[in-house]
């Protein structure tokens, strides 16, 4: 891809964060917290007591059988004004399972044991798996900031280093490395978020506004370190998105991170400030200029274009009229509303998943317990035995507390297992997310075609008046003539930019559709093998813990026939 | 519960069958718990029942009325009148209000008086007492009017027991640091058995919190799979089809056993976490038995100290030809059998004891053995339970990602 470093400096002037009017609140509002923490907090339950796993590597992501390497397709076209979709790949085979397959790949969490627990899981890959891009965030370093701080001694900030290591042609190179630093990946997300309109991007890790000293502390460097391999091996996980620019150039170039930065909040204000008084006198630069308007209104700079676009929301909202053009597409809605539904069942399983997790926990560490009171008594009586009742019960004892010890950890690593098989409600509580963000892109374009179509209609209807009001006099109206002529010029900017906000709508909307139907397809995969692997897990150790007891059972059984 | 238990050491009971008639027995059951009275006075009063062939007795069917209370009355004569033997425990009482009439705690108390009852009925000694026939036979009001004349005077706190019971082992910690001469209830024997049982209590003690834990987790368990449950049935509705039905089916059969793990948890309970509990009861019976042999030979000591003070007044007497030596005499001859009495007493504690020990090791085998048992059993069921669940729903899922 040549020729793409100049279009990303292109670029930078004309695009700026979506999320910059976000960021001047501290708080992400996107990210749910509590969803962050439940991370956490499992991963913390899953590698605490998960003696065998070892760390995280990294996933092996199946590229797209059906799109070789030949037929990549350029996704994003370089003129910026038309962001043609062109078309959408089958992303029906991309692997993206919770956890192991009949190829013996892993997934992006732990590398599963599942030698001892019978597996039928099947892969989403259908057939010849050929190319992959596995991720490794590793090694993070505390760096200096240079010059430029008012603080004395610079800031201080924490570098990964980012390991990839593909076959797919187009990363020219089988693997690389690269250093970067939170706030780049802050920035690949952004510009994600704009590349990639209408599209199911993988939320990216939270912020976390920290004071600098948490920031160094290792259990947060190293919770950051995990998140951050998760969100980078989602979003090569993606069909179209890792195959985009933005992830490659942050995944292969050296030095500084090559992408436009989310400007600061200070220029941009004054940016917006400086156009305002124009833009109100009615300058020609009021008109939205077309290749601005495939990106929603920002803060500080487009003020304007923000207050046409609110006024417009609110009409569309409280005034009498039919907004020019509504979201119309029935199955869309209809998708929608299911999703909510969606959305609010799997955010309450998701809980209750939790709170099995912890029970099952619970009674294993009990039994645990018990084993060890009742190890501890076998000992006691087993010295301090004066008759052989003592020895006998003392021998009785033993096997009990042998067996409850046993029980306990095999219900220790039955919930490892768990732990992973329903994580996959909290991925895709994740996911709902980005699909949120997907509705948003969609909405926010099709409010700046209504605006657009409001703002046409009422400029014609100011250049008929003009028009009629000229006419009636004789041998024309100079003064009037020359604003009608301005005001048609006017009118066909701003056509143009009506055609291009339409296009940018209908490429969002597309973009939603199948993004939708690929999402209906994996969960239906994803959601069969958790309950699959959830399943097979559960009966796999109820049977080995019944069958210690059983032996148990069969060797007290003299005591019932004595009784009574 | 069990009428007849069988005797493996000192009653000599046979265990070949002969006819019922031949063979003495005593068999009590504890049944129908019936809450009575209103308010703060409200308790519970449970049905009776005796059937035996003990000439001492009425007829060989009785069933009477009686409360808690008239429970402790009887455990409190016997540990009176039967120095020496291991008085079996009686379930404690419950302080916490609003958990006395909960139907578990009732059915836990009646199953504890039950095996109080027969415990009492199988012991060679015990099941002879008077005070027993009085308790299994009497109405209600006589039992009331003799509940309430004892209290006061037989009835010893047990913190004066622990009292009497430290003392002696101040005691015997001073003979150990030289400070008096060997008595002989330092023997080394003793000493290892009065370690043995304090330890075993500690030691119960936390194998029954573990158990009473374990029940609790049970609970909880059952609790997160219903929960669970309905969360995926609701979930599966948003699914489509044959995913759909999956998860509804995975979720009716956690739904299915939550129900299944509540019911272990009180099985758990009744039988393994009780049986625990009576043992820590029993070992504490013990230790009130130890106070009292501690007791008696206290009193021994005390009076052999007097007897002597006596010997040495009545030669001194003697020597003198008092005319008081005729009175001293007398007074002399009775300490002196006093005397004798006492070491009676005590020796029979201490005989008493060395056959209760081997008694209790040998019961305490066979009820621990039951409980385990039974925890065995329970778990080894409920994880059957649990995988028979889960595998039934196998061959819908292969079944689903089929058609896929």
């Amino acid at each position: 891809m040549m020729g793409f470093e100049n279009q990303g400096f292109e670029e930078a002037h004309l695009f700026s964060s979506r999320q910059e009017i976000q960021s001047l609140v501290l708080d992400e509002p996107l990210d749910g917290k509590s969803f962050s923490d439940y991370r956490s907090a499992m991963s913390s339950i899953s590698e605490a007591h998960h003696p065998l796993s070892p760390p995280i590597v990294g996933i092996e992501v199946d590229d797209d059988p059906l799109l070789s390497p030949s037929s990549y397709m350029d996704r994003r076209n370089p003129n910026v004004s038309e962001n043609s979709y062109l078309e959408p790949p089958s992303y029906a085979d991309v692997v993206f399972s919770p956890f192991g397959n009949e190829n013996g790949e892993a997934n992006g969490f732990e590398n599963s044991t599942h030698d001892s627990v019978k597996s039928e899981i099947i892969s989403r890959s259908a057939s010849s798996s050929s190319g992959y891009i596995k991720i490794a965030v590793s090694n993070p370093v505390k760096e200096q900031e240079i010059s430029n701080s008012l603080v004395p001694g610079g800031n201080t900030y924490v570098t990964y280093l980012i390991t990839t290591r593909t076959n797919i042609p187009e990363f020219g190179g089988s693997e690389y490395s690269v250093r970067r630093r939170f706030k780049d990946v802050v920035t690949l997300a952004d510009r994600l978020s704009e590349s990639y309109r209408g599209f199911f991007i993988p939320p990216r890790p939270d912020k976390n506004v920290v004071e600098s000293q948490v920031m160094h502390k290792q259990e947060f460097v190293e919770q950051r370190r995990v998140a951050l391999e998760k969100y980078l091996t989602r979003l090569a996980a993606h069909p179209v998105i890792k195959k985009s620019e933005e992830l490659k150039v942050f995944l292969q170039v050296q030095g500084k991170l090559p992408l436009p930065t989310t400007t600061d909040v200070a220029s941009r204000m004054l940016d917006g400030a400086v156009k305002l008084p124009k833009q109100l006198f009615g300058e020609p630069a009021t008109v939205v200029a077309p290749h601005e308007v495939v990106q929603p209104a920002k803060g500080g700079r487009d003020l304007l274009r923000i207050f046409k676009e609110l006024k417009q929301s609110v009409a569309n909202d409280w005034g009498g009229s039919k907004p020019p053009v509504v979201e119309e597409d029935k199955e869309f809605l209809e998708k929608k509303e299911k999703l909510q539904v969606f959305e609010q069942q799997l955010s309450n399983a998701s809980q209750q998943a939790e709170s099995l997790v912890k029970a099952q926990q619970d009674i294993g560490e009990t039994m645990g317990q018990l084993g060890l009171a009742f190890i501890k008594l076998t000992k006691f009586e087993t010295e301090e035995a004066m008759y052989n009742s003592q020895r006998i019960r003392a021998a009785d004892m033993k096997r009990v507390a042998t067996a409850a010890v046993k029980a306990s950890r095999f219900y220790r690593e039955s919930n490892a297992q768990t732990v992973k098989y329903l994580d996959t409600l909290h991925e895709y509580l994740g996911l709902m997310l980005a699909v949120h963000s997907a509705f948003s892109d969609r909405s926010s374009a099709l409010l700046t075609v209504q605006t657009l179509l409001s703002e046409l209609s009422s400029l014609q209807s100011r250049a008929e008046k003009l028009e009629v009001a000229s006419s009636k006099i004789f041998g024309g109206d100079r003064s009037r003539i020359r604003k009608i002529e301005e005001l048609k010029e006017t009118i066909r900017v701003t056509e143009d930019a009506k055609s291009c906000a339409v296009r940018e709508y209908e490429r969002i909307k597309e973009n939603n559709r199948n993004e939708l139907e690929r999402l209906e397809r994996e969960r239906r995969h994803d959601f069969l093998s958790m309950l699959k692997g959830f399943v097979i897990n559960q009966v796999g150790y109820a049977e080995k813990i019944a069958n210690e007891w059983a032996n148990v059972a069969e060797e007290t059984s003299g005591y019932t026939k004595e009784s009574s | 519960m069990a009428t007849i238990t069988t005797q493996r050491s000192l009653s000599g009971s046979s265990q070949s069958p002969r006819s019922p008639s031949a063979q003495p027995f005593l068999g009590i059951t504890v049944t129908d718990p019936v809450k009575l009275g209103n308010g703060v006075q409200a308790y519970i009063s449970y049905r009776v029942i005796t059937k035996t062939n003990f000439p001492e007795y009425q007829g060989p069917e009785k069933i009477v009325i009686r409360r808690y209370s008239d429970f402790v009355w009887l455990r409190d004569r016997l540990f009176e009148k039967y120095k020496g033997i291991f008085i079996p425990p009686l379930p404690e009482k419950s302080a916490v209000e609003k958990f006395r009439f909960s139907s578990e705690f009732i059915e836990m108390r009646r199953q504890a008086l039950d095996i109080f009852l027969n415990r009492i009925a199988s012991h060679p000694e015990l099941r002879q007492s008077e005070d027993l026939r009085t308790f299994l036979q009497v109405d209600e009001e006589t039992m009331e009017r003799a509940r309430s004349q004892e209290t006061g005077i037989f009835k010893k706190k047990p913190a004066d027991l622990m009292q009497i019971f430290k003392d002696v082992q101040s005691k015997v910690s001073d003979v150990v640091l030289g400070k008096e001469k060997p008595l002989e209830e330092s023997s080394p024997e003793y000493e290892k058995l009065k370690h043995y049982t304090f330890e075993l209590e500690d030691h119960l003690a936390e194998a029954q919190k573990h158990a009473f834990r374990l029940v609790k987790r049970h609970r909880e368990l059952g609790q997160s799979l219903a929960d669970f449950g309905k969360a995926i049935k609701l979930l599966g509705a948003c699914e489509g089809n044959s995913l759909g039905k999956a998860f509804s089916e995975l979720g009716s059969k956690s739904e299915t056993l939550s129900i299944k793990l509540q019911k272990e948890a009180h099985h758990l309970l009744m039988k393994f976490e009780e049986p625990l509990k009576d043992y820590v009861r029993a070992v504490q019976s013990i230790k009130a038995t130890m106070a009292e042999r501690a007791n008696a030979f206290k009193h021994q000591c005390e009076l052999a100290e007097t007897i002597k003070l006596k010997e040495i007044n009545l030669d001194k007497l003697m020597l003198t030809r008092s005319d008081k030596v005729g009175e001293a005499e007398i007074e002399y001859r009775e300490l002196k059998a006093e005397g004798e009495e006492a070491t009676r007493r005590f020796e029979t504690i201490v005989r008493l004891m060395s056959e209760e020990i081997v008694r209790f090791q040998e019961q305490k085998t066979l009820d621990i053995g039951i409980a385990f048992h039974e925890l065995a059993k329970g778990q080894a069921q409920m994880a059957n339970e649990i995988a028979d669940a889960w595998r039934s729903l196998i061959p819908k899922l292969e079944a689903c990602s089929a058609r896929t």
